[in-house]
């Protein structure tokens, strides 16, 4: 027989008080890794979404509503091109990629179609003035929050990336790229010749269906697009890439300033509001979990001291016996680490099942058990049972073993 | 063994002061068999406390093995307790959520034996006080006489040198008194010292001599046995 076993034996003894004061503690461990760990992945998931996204910032003719984003470019509304030199020569911080667009009616075969015209990306490079800035060439993403990585912006030759990078590296001015759908309803496929208003062009690759309505669309050089449309040289929309957290931040602002005659659509709000609100649900967890873990406390303690005055007897007892106060000490506060432990690891493993219930369902994310917040739950939950106990068994340390005898 | 030098011991209660010890001066040799007896509030438990390291008087010194108990430190009192000394008391002070093996096996839990040693000791000693058949029954499981049987095994799991009892035979019937007597007077030939505190003169009678408390003042009053 040890103490801890001494301890084990006399938990059991009496259960009840125990078990309430550590359904306490639980449910504040229960609460935070509950919260914590569906804000965490509900970060995750809205940077990969974000990721995915592509562009996140939109430079909009000044009359423009934005009803989808996909069709950002589908108004009819046009801005010059112009503006997107201004851009790139303004090196706004979190700026990744600029992706300008002019969309027009075509047809083929009797087929409407949308035609988009794109300006690829060796088209920025080719111009002698931005290759100063390396805005494109030395790609500066960063592995932080939703800023897309130098891979995910330039690596890729592949023409098909321009349904997940919003831009593509080559593209030449007879060449086209066709949606999902789109080649499927032409019957096309890459290397065939297509007619579009008036011109030949190959097709050079065929999108993966994206789910948007980017899969009915073809693309073409932006500028054989003007050409053949006679616009001029006009854009519909200017897409960014940039860091989230800058979109999110003083970008916007850098952006109007430098192009006040446009208007900014950002998903940077929905991106601050998602945020603002993982924000409050993390630190209302941390309420949530100082509140409950406090009631436990209090109710460890006075769970403690009730358990001191009914087993007066018995300490004496072991006093008597030769339990130093060190020992009885130890027994109190070994009760309490055990208990602590108990309410880490129960409020771990209820949090993380009720996270991996609800994160679907409320949020559609997905949680995984997150390690980190086991240890915090543990450390904190002794921390506050052993403190709860303390006094309770510094009065059981200091009783007198007299009263082992029956009077005095 | 024990040496009493003008002890008194003072206690102060709502007020009151209450002299629980009046300038006792007491010879206890090795192997000697005490009854200590006397009123309720004489002293009697006071003087037990008090030769149990746990009670420490107003004045005057308290001489264990020729040491002066209350000059060690509480930590080191407590520590010649587990060693030393085993008590014996009225309500037989098990734990009720142990078995009658694990409540013998405490004082060497705090001894820190291991837990083989503990086991095979406390099994010895519920077999001296014939209770080998009884070895995981709790303290409820057990009659009043079995429990105090268990509660003598307990005091010998360390080899006590001196037995300090509190009315040990208080709660029994005069059959079950007999039996516990009987192992205290064995556990006496063992070579131990035995201080008894009792009402019951039958009881004093197993000892050697009797002391009387009379409001703290200590008298021997010669040998039973003798008589």
């Amino acid at each position: 027989m040890t103490l801890r076993s001494l301890i084990w034996k006399e938990l059991w003894q009496r259960p009840t008080p125990m078990l309430t004061s550590l359904l306490a503690v639980t449910l504040g461990v229960t609460a935070l890794v509950a919260i914590q760990n569906i804000t965490v992945f509900s970060e995750r998931k809205i940077a990969g979404d974000m990721e995915s996204l592509g562009a996140n910032v939109l430079v909009l003719p000044p009359s423009i509503t934005l009803q989808d984003y996909y069709a950002a470019d589908m108004h009819g509304q046009t801005m010059p091109e112009e503006y997107v030199t201004r851009l790139a020569l303004a090196r706004m911080p979190g700026v990744q990629n600029l992706a300008p667009k002019l969309c027009v009616e075509a047809s083929v075969d009797t087929i409407p179609v949308t035609l988009t015209g794109i300006l690829p990306r060796s088209e920025f490079q080719a111009k002698s003035a931005w290759q100063g800035i390396g805005l494109i060439t030395n790609a500066v993403g960063s592995d932080r929050g939703c800023c897309p990585t130098a891979t995910s912006l330039g690596g890729d030759d592949d023409p098909s990336s321009l349904a997940t990078t919003r831009s593509i590296q080559d593209l030449g001015e007879h060449e086209l790229i066709l949606g999902a759908d789109l080649a499927t309803q032409l019957g096309a496929g890459v290397g065939d010749e297509l007619n579009m208003l008036g011109a030949d062009f190959q097709v050079l690759s065929v999108l993966p269906a994206t789910g948007t309505i980017d899969d009915g669309r073809v693309f073409a050089h932006l500028h054989t697009v003007q050409r053949l449309s006679e616009s001029g040289p006009v854009v519909n929309v200017i897409e960014i890439m940039a860091c989230c957290e800058d979109a999110a931040g003083s970008l916007i602002t850098d952006l109007a300033t430098e192009l006040p005659e446009t208007r900014i659509v950002t998903i940077a709000q929905v991106v601050e509001t998602q945020v603002a609100v993982n924000g409050l649900m993390s630190r209302l967890s941390w309420v949530f979990f100082s509140i409950l873990l406090l009631v436990g406390g209090a109710s460890i303690a006075s769970v403690m001291y009730a358990n001191v005055t009914e087993r007066r007897k018995e300490i004496g007892t072991l006093m008597a016996l030769g339990a130093s106060r060190r020992f009885v000490t130890r027994m109190f506060l070994g009760k309490a680490t055990l208990l602590g432990v108990a309410g880490g690891i129960g409020g771990f493993l209820v949090g993380t099942v009720l996270a991996s219930v609800l994160g679907p369902q409320l949020l559609g994310v997905s949680v995984r058990p997150m390690p980190g917040l086991l240890a915090i739950g543990i450390v904190t939950a002794t921390l506050v049972a052993v403190a709860a106990s303390f006094l309770p068994a510094r009065r059981a340390a200091g009783l007198d073993p007299c009263l082992v005898f029956n009077d005095t | 063994m024990y040496h009493l030098n003008s002890v008194t011991k003072i206690y102060t209660r709502r007020g009151q002061t209450v002299t629980a010890l009046d300038d006792t001066t007491l010879e206890i040799p090795d192997n000697d068999f005490v009854a200590v007896i006397g009123p309720s509030g004489s002293g009697k438990t006071t003087l037990l406390s008090v030769l149990g390291g746990m009670l420490a008087p107003t004045t005057g010194q308290v001489l264990l093995g020729g040491e002066s108990l209350y000059d060690l430190p509480i930590e080191d009192r407590t520590a010649l307790r587990g060693t030393k000394i085993g008590f014996v008391f009225q309500s037989f002070n098990l734990i009720p959520w142990l078995t009658a093996c694990e409540n013998v096996q405490i004082p060497l839990v705090l001894a820190g034996e291991s837990a083989d040693r503990q086991r095979t000791r406390a099994l010895e000693m519920l077999d001296r006080v014939g209770l080998a058949d009884r070895t995981d029954h709790r303290p409820a499981e057990l009659s009043q006489g079995q429990q105090q049987r268990v509660a003598l095994a307990r005091t010998l799991a360390n080899d006590p040198q001196v037995i300090l009892a509190d009315e040990p035979t208080g709660n029994l019937d005069s059959e079950t008194r007999e039996q516990v007597m009987a192992y205290l007077t064995e556990f006496h030939q063992d070579g131990r010292t035995i201080v008894m505190v009792t009402h019951d003169p039958a009881t004093a009678a197993y000892a050697n001599r009797t002391i009387r408390l009379d409001s703290g003042v200590a008298k021997s009053i010669g040998n039973p046995k003798a008589a």
